[in-house]
């Protein structure tokens, strides 16, 4: 009798390696309760071992780049992505895949039984396999966790840079939190745009949310300030509490020439004043 | 060769710069307004640079010359309509063109030239105050 190959063996024993395997895996994946739902493992360990075999059957098993593995690697990244949203770590993740070693290397074993040299063989082609495979869905779990982080990377510089008009003519921006080379970049092209758009002569910058003041948080205000004042603006900055006020004493910075008020009603005062209006409260 | 017309309007020239500058039409447009100063008399010049979108540093550092040599001729300088990103690139070439006054818009402008126009003119009444 010739000896049974690898996809041979798998397409004949794939009811009974996939029971095992899925013996294996509720075992394994006890922390992963709750996360992912039985019926659904279910349906994922039946539809990758029915792709590995079909695959197996037609391609080069030691190549999983091939064309012939299309859709066991697109099934891959499905499952990667899920298990993203799901929670899982990427070792949960990976596990999925590693865990059918134990199926297939027990049916190996008990195909070959004596004939070592065609059981080492083939455990070594499987294993190569099923590492490549890990790899991809590792692969897959982290371009989806990238693209998450990248997208709320973005959307947090959006979402810290709004620009509110306080008065006809008078723009606020608050600054909460580090300022860094691209938040201000991003700050100074919302704000610049702002000023064109509303006509406004002024501009109040308020870092009481700003943690810390250094150099080079200090150089980034001076360039923005500077460069609203090109535009013909002007510009005050407000929310200067007495440790940051110390810090650029200290750092040796010169804010000259840029107007500052500790608090941003301050600020508003000023910017009143400058443009004429007059604020008085009724008698009562 | 482009030429930047100059208009004169009472006592104040405009400029109105509505294409990218070449550096020979920055260098030509340095002559031609320090000569129109010369024979009008202009007390007030306004740069209106609303339409370049496109500056280096040798157009920057032209802008910070023309308003100082316009200075030296008895008249004051007023940019008008920076945009945005010219306005950042000048920041990050190192020129904040101080002593240059800037203004939103060109009625802004006006409206500054005028004032410091009719500053002078009481000074010049009444050297004393």
């Amino acid at each position: 009798m010739p000896t049974a190959t690898v996809k041979s063996l798998l397409q004949k024993n794939h009811a009974g390696v996939l029971a095992e395997w899925r013996q294996d895996l509720a075992g394994a994946l006890q922390t992963g309760k709750g996360r992912i739902s039985e019926a659904e493992l279910a349906k994922q360990t039946q539809e990758f071992l029915r792709l590995i075999t079909e695959a197996a059957q037609h391609s080069d098993i030691a190549d999983t780049e091939t064309e012939g593995w299309r859709p066991l690697r697109d099934f891959l990244g499905e499952i990667s992505r899920t298990r993203v949203l799901q929670g899982f770590s990427s070792a949960e993740t990976a596990t999925f895949v590693f865990s059918l070693k134990k199926p297939l290397f027990a049916m190996l074993r008990q195909a070959h039984g004596k004939d070592v040299d065609a059981l080492a063989e083939q455990t070594w082609e499987l294993s190569a396999l099923l590492d490549q495979l890990g790899l991809l869905t590792i692969k897959a779990f982290q371009a989806t966790r990238e693209e998450l982080i990248s997208r709320q990377q973005a959307e947090m510089l959006e979402l810290s840079t709004p620009v509110v008009k306080l008065w006809d003519g008078v723009l606020a921006l608050p600054v909460i939190g580090t300022l860094d080379s691209a938040r201000t970049q991003v700050m100074m092209e919302s704000l610049l745009q702002r000023i064109v758009d509303t006509g406004s002569e002024l501009a109040i910058i308020d870092i009481t949310g700003v943690p810390t003041v250094d150099t080079l948080v200090a150089q980034h205000l001076i360039r923005t300030v500077t460069a609203i004042r090109l535009m013909g603006a002007d510009c005050i900055i407000s929310g200067v509490r007495p440790q940051i006020a110390q810090t650029i004493v200290h750092l040796g910075v010169d804010l000259q020439g840029i107007t500052t008020k500790s608090t941003l009603a301050e600020a508003l005062q000023l910017a009143m004043k400058r443009l004429g209006f007059v604020v008085s409260r009724k008698a009562v | 060769m482009d030429r930047i017309p100059i208009l004169k309007l009472g006592p104040c020239l405009i400029v109105s710069i509505q294409d990218d500058m070449q550096d020979q039409t920055a260098l030509r447009l340095q002559d031609d307004l320090t000569n129109r100063i010369e024979q009008t008399g202009a007390k007030g010049v306004l740069i209106d640079i609303s339409a370049l979108d496109l500056v280096d540093s040798f157009v920057g550092r032209m802008i910070a010359n023309i308003s100082a040599m316009a200075q030296l001729l008895n008249a004051s300088t007023v940019v008008v309509g920076m945009r945005p990103a010219v306005a950042i690139t000048l920041v990050e070439l190192g020129l904040s063109l101080p002593g240059v006054r800037t203004a939103l818009n060109v009625e802004r402008g006006m409206a500054l030239l005028n004032a410091s126009i009719e500053a002078e003119a009481s000074n010049a009444e009444h050297p004393a105050e």
